[in-house]
């Protein structure tokens, strides 16, 4: 008889299962080297300044994120999603600080001022395809984004 | 996640996408996609561990070499031990209130101290703020002792409530702890060992006998942390 599987792994097991969106072609834009490069961090963690409005659940609009703050506030709406990590360091979901150590070490060319957040666990994603995930494009690349980097939670 | 990298990409941007749950990120088939099996919630994987983030940083972005979409695997697995944290409780004042409600009142200082070092990442902020997590708690004792859910005066969505109780506990118990804890260790400390999380449970499968939908309850414990 096997060992049953710690609880979080079985939550895994179920978002496995759910339908995914499905892309016929997969876009696919050739970088410029990564220390000329201005990176921009994505998350759908739902993060939002307080003075935000926070997420609702089925929101696909996103905020902007100021990466010269850091009262990033958890907004995400599920209970299966580990909140503590976030709680004591942020940069286990929005690694800003790290990526101010790789622009000033030289590995990336700059930082972005802006970066966007956005609330995960959405079952209806033509809104985010077709709205506010090009809006939130618009808006990275306005600042001169050249990189991002998707993080979930 | 996967389909903002789709969107962004088709746009002219580079992306990278850093996901937990392989099938899913297999599924989606971002542009570049890495898979870091770590805890829901934790996508850089450890909180604190600077070198680690960097790791997981140094492999995202050695992605940008690749000359056509894939899928890659960071060589690192952090595995969910089931741990419940054990963590000292503050004493409680003589009262006549729900044990629950004395109880969370007691963590306040705990609470406080959280916020105060850490800022206000996580806690209650969604619907109330931690001066009425006491009394949101007892609505749901209401209900776990036989009160009818929809007069007990849970003060929003039950679910919705429910974060912002969660969140002041795991708050108070990072305090508490001697360590940060482990994903979901906290979580499960709240669920199963304090009053309020065993209150929580109760007004749920009263809620369930009472025939109100499942959208309304099931929702009240994370699958993380288990009935």
């Amino acid at each position: 008889m096997s060992e049953p599987k710690p609880s979080s792994d079985r939550v895994k097991e179920f978002m496995d299962g759910l339908e995914p969106a499905i892309f016929e072609n997969t876009a696919f834009t050739t970088p410029k080297p990564l220390a000329e490069s201005t990176v921009a961090i994505l998350t759908s963690a739902a993060l939002h300044h307080p003075e935000q409005p926070g997420f609702e659940p089925r929101d696909t609009s996103f905020r902007k994120l100021d990466p010269k703050r850091t009262d990033y506030r958890l907004g995400h709406w599920s209970q299966d999603v580990d909140q503590v990590g976030f709680g004591v360091d942020y940069n286990v979901v929005f690694p800003i600080d790290r990526l101010n150590e790789l622009a000033a070490d030289g590995t990336i060319g700059a930082v972005s001022d802006v970066h966007l957040a956005y609330a995960g666990n959405q079952f209806e994603l033509q809104g985010i395809r077709l709205d506010s995930g090009p809006e939130g494009a618009k808006v990275l690349l306005d600042a001169g984004v050249d990189v991002v980097l998707l993080t979930p939670v | 996640m996967s389909t903002l990298a789709h969107v962004l990409e088709a746009s002219g941007l580079v992306t990278i996408a850093l996901g937990s749950v392989k099938g899913q990120l297999e599924s989606t088939a971002p542009p570049r996609g890495l898979f870091c099996d770590f805890p829901l919630g934790r996508p850089l994987g450890k909180p604190g561990d600077a070198e680690f983030q960097h790791r997981v940083l140094a492999h995202a972005f050695a992605m940008l070499e690749r000359t056509e979409p894939g899928i890659e695997a960071f060589p690192d697995v952090i595995s969910d031990q089931s741990d419940v944290l054990s963590c000292p409780m503050p004493p409680r004042a003589e009262s006549d209130d729900h044990p629950a409600v004395v109880e969370a009142r007691a963590l306040r200082p705990a609470y406080d101290r959280t916020i105060a070092r850490h800022g206000e990442r996580m806690g209650a902020f969604r619907l109330m703020g931690p001066d009425e997590v006491p009394a949101a708690i007892a609505t749901f004792a209401a209900v776990a002792d036989g009160a009818a859910w929809r007069e007990a005066g849970i003060p929003g969505i039950p679910a919705r409530v429910v974060q912002d109780i969660r969140g002041y506990y795991e708050a108070a118990a990072v305090s508490l702890a001697e360590h940060t804890p482990s994903a979901f260790e906290a979580t499960r400390w709240f669920q199963h060992e304090t009053e309020a999380g065993r209150a929580i449970l109760g007004a749920k499968q009263q809620m369930q006998a009472q025939g109100a939908k499942p959208g309304l309850w099931q929702y009240l414990t994370t699958g993380a942390a288990a009935d």
